[in-house]
């Protein structure tokens, strides 16, 4: 079952005593070959888990970086199909690193859960977070995963109380997503010390790792916050990699990979003191 | 979608998931769940206190200007020359619509909560307004996304949302109109969520906003059937009522739902036309799907990406529809019509010069489904329409068409 390379990497940093640095990307941003080339990069980069975003025309959740990513792979026409198409190439080349598709229901929805539960886990997807999706609304979703062998990733937040993140994971497995601030993605900073005890909270009442993520821009935030959570998410910080490499007529791989690259040094050295 | 079989008691809806259905629901950011039960608790607990509605049917009467009369339009029914013609007229409420009905129930939910700050969305901008008064009212401070498109073509409305004290964000983000400017005041809501109320204009969103909008309503069907009991002393055949998210159609609708012989037609926008896919029908020409909270008919590309809506009417420019209304569709108690941008202004028109009442054109599109529904039902019979706003904000929009400028 594909849950397994969730639990096999957080397994092998746990040995190695770090955390996992999560990069979210937007599939098809800008457009399809260069997303695919940014993907089949982001491991040697540092990347440990990958997010892949699936583009929606409304997503109710994200700040101006991300929805602009988005509009940009709509615009370029991405689809649900050849977001899995992405994930189907990235598996001929790597079959160890997680990948988590991220987006919201309606995509989904209209593919047919269990298909996309299906298609998903065929392609090589190791988990799924839907953000419109909370655990109210989860059931037919976590069915159609748990069938196919995919992780529920689930979202705790700072309005989750211990109740709460109890109903929150009762459907999750593979981790937890803590959401560090109360907000969109991308707008506001995380404060790592109000983190440090919200990652204790989450572990403690789910019992799996947990990854922090909306508001972490810099390395130095990255850093902080990889000394107290098992992974940390950067989406925004990325995607704006991709608007400034087109506005700069860069090389847009490049300018994401070097990003990615300096995230996950920071990541992988918070834990043993070193500045960066 | 399963098929839903028909029910017992249609206003025993939504359940304590908030489904009609299969439709509606809470597909919301997690951020906001706590928030959503709490505002799920706070409405059942001021629903059940009569203090509550004590105190908003006082606003209604005193403030609002309700009853609203339900008026015998001669004229339209000389003309169609079929079922007697009876007008609800809304559009006489303070600010000029159905929609301050439901600010008002909200403003004192919000109140009632202890929210110090009133966010909300518009698009024609009636909702915006009325909004924006029961803040002034209440010393709120408020504040309205319009998408840009629409800030730009409603601009007597960003004005008066302005001199009544509140602030309008102009929307950019996608398509920068309706729906684009509640995504923006759902990620408000999501980064202010310890002190900021959400003053949804229409009964649609995630559970409990369908059903809370859809009460604050019913006083107009509560109203027109007992003011069409006491004036014919009979029930209505039919009552019609335009379609954009849907509240003043649920809210006529809601009261008649379990008086079957009492025909319900709601009116779609259908824009340039339904076969140019410049349109606004999401039950007529769309699927259903998650939006904005709610699982509903949605206007939707192949992929599950929602279109953008076409109307001549702002405010029935919305991909979606209300989540009751998609299920009285499924389960055949409702029937939805359409009309277009040409018939809506035609009856705009005719609604002018044989009434002198200037609609709203988004009621014109009720107004333009008249002829028919009038001729079904027939002589001797009795049709209620509800005359949800006035048009003196369209009056700018029915010059262009008129290819006259003023």
């Amino acid at each position: 079952m594909t849950t397994a390379r969730i639990d096999a990497c957080f397994a092998a940093l746990k040995a190695e005593g770090r955390a996992a640095f999560v990069a979210y990307v937007m599939a098809g941003d800008p457009d399809a070959a260069t997303s695919q080339k940014i993907l089949n990069s982001l491991p040697g980069a540092g990347a440990d888990i990958i997010e892949l975003g699936m583009p929606f025309s409304d997503p109710m959740a994200e700040g101006p970086p991300i929805q602009r990513a988005a509009q940009r792979a709509l615009a370029a026409g991405m689809t649900l199909k050849a977001t899995l198409g992405m994930v189907r190439a990235f598996r001929t080349r790597d079959d160890v690193t997680p990948i988590i598709a991220m987006g919201y229901m309606n995509p989904v929805l209209n593919w047919g859960v269990e298909a996309f539960a299906r298609d998903a886990a065929e392609a090589g997807v190791d988990g799924v977070i839907l953000v419109d999706v909370p655990p109210e609304e989860a059931d037919p979703i976590a069915d159609a995963l748990k069938s196919a062998g995919l992780s529920l990733i689930m979202l705790a937040t700072p309005t989750s109380d211990d109740a709460r993140v109890g109903t929150i994971v009762r459907r999750a497995s593979g981790f937890v997503y803590y959401v560090s601030v109360a907000g969109v993605t991308g707008v506001k900073e995380a404060d790592a010390d109000a983190v440090a005890p919200a990652v204790e909270r989450v572990r403690r009442i789910s019992g799996l790792p947990v990854a922090v993520g909306f508001g972490i821009r810099t390395p130095e935030r990255a850093a902080a916050v990889a000394r107290v959570a098992d992974a940390v998410v950067v989406g925004s910080a990325l995607v704006e990699e991709v608007a400034r490499g087109l506005q700069m007529n860069e090389d847009v791989t490049l300018s994401v990979l070097s990003k990615v690259e300096s995230l996950a040094k920071a990541v992988r050295s918070a834990r043993f003191g070193l500045t960066v | 979608m399963t098929v839903t079989a028909k029910p017992n008691d249609y206003t025993a809806y939504p359940d304590a998931q908030g489904r009609f259905g299969d439709y509606g629901g809470r597909y919301v950011p997690e951020t906001l769940m706590p928030l959503v039960h709490e505002l799920d608790a706070a409405y059942l607990a001021a629903k059940a206190d009569p203090a509550f509605q004590a105190e908003l049917d006082s606003f209604l009467t005193h403030y609002v200007g309700r009853p609203s009369p339900l008026y015998f339009a001669e004229r339209l029914t000389a003309h169609y020359g079929g079922a007697k013609i009876y007008l609800k007229r809304e559009e006489l409420n303070h600010t000029g619509s159905h929609k301050i009905n439901n600010c008002m129930g909200q403003i004192l939910l919000a109140r009632r909560m202890g929210k110090t700050r009133i966010i909300a969305e518009t698009g024609a901008g009636q909702h915006g307004v009325a909004t924006a008064t029961v803040c002034a009212r209440f010393g709120l401070p408020c504040v309205v996304y319009m998408g840009a498109v629409d800030v730009e073509r409603q601009k007597p409305n960003v004005f008066r949302m302005n001199l009544l004290g509140a602030q309008v964000v102009p929307v950019t983000s996608g398509s920068a109109t309706l729906k684009d400017a509640m995504n923006e005041a759902l990620r408000d809501w999501v980064t202010n969520v310890h002190d900021t109320y959400y003053l949804i204009g229409t009964a649609a969103g995630m559970h409990p906003y369908p059903e809370m909008v859809r009460d604050f309503q019913a006083v107009i069907g509560r109203e027109a059937r007992a003011q069409v009991l006491a004036l014919e002393g009979r029930l209505p055949d039919a009552v019609v009522a335009c379609v954009g998210g849907g509240s003043n159609a649920i809210g006529l609708f809601h009261p008649f739902l379990n008086d079957e012989s009492v025909k319900l037609y709601g009116v779609e926008a259908a824009g340039s036309g339904m076969d140019t896919g410049r349109h606004a029908a999401a039950i007529n020409g769309g699927r259903p799907g998650v939006l904005h909270g709610n699982l509903t008919y949605l206007l939707q590309d192949v992929d599950g990406q929602i279109t953008e809506a076409h109307s001549i009417s702002a405010g029935l420019d919305y991909p979606g529809i209300g989540p009751e209304h998609s299920w009285l569709h499924d389960v055949g108690r409702a029937i939805y019509l359409t009309a277009t941008d040409t018939e809506s202004l035609e009856a705009f028109k005719l609604c002018a010069e044989l009434e002198g009442i200037l609609p709203a054109i988004e009621s014109a599109h009720a107004l333009a489904r008249l002829p028919d529904v009038a001729a079904e039902v027939g002589k001797g019979g009795i049709v209620v329409l509800n005359l949800s706003g006035r048009g003196d904000k369209d009056v700018a929009t029915v010059a262009d068409y008129l290819g006259r400028s003023i």
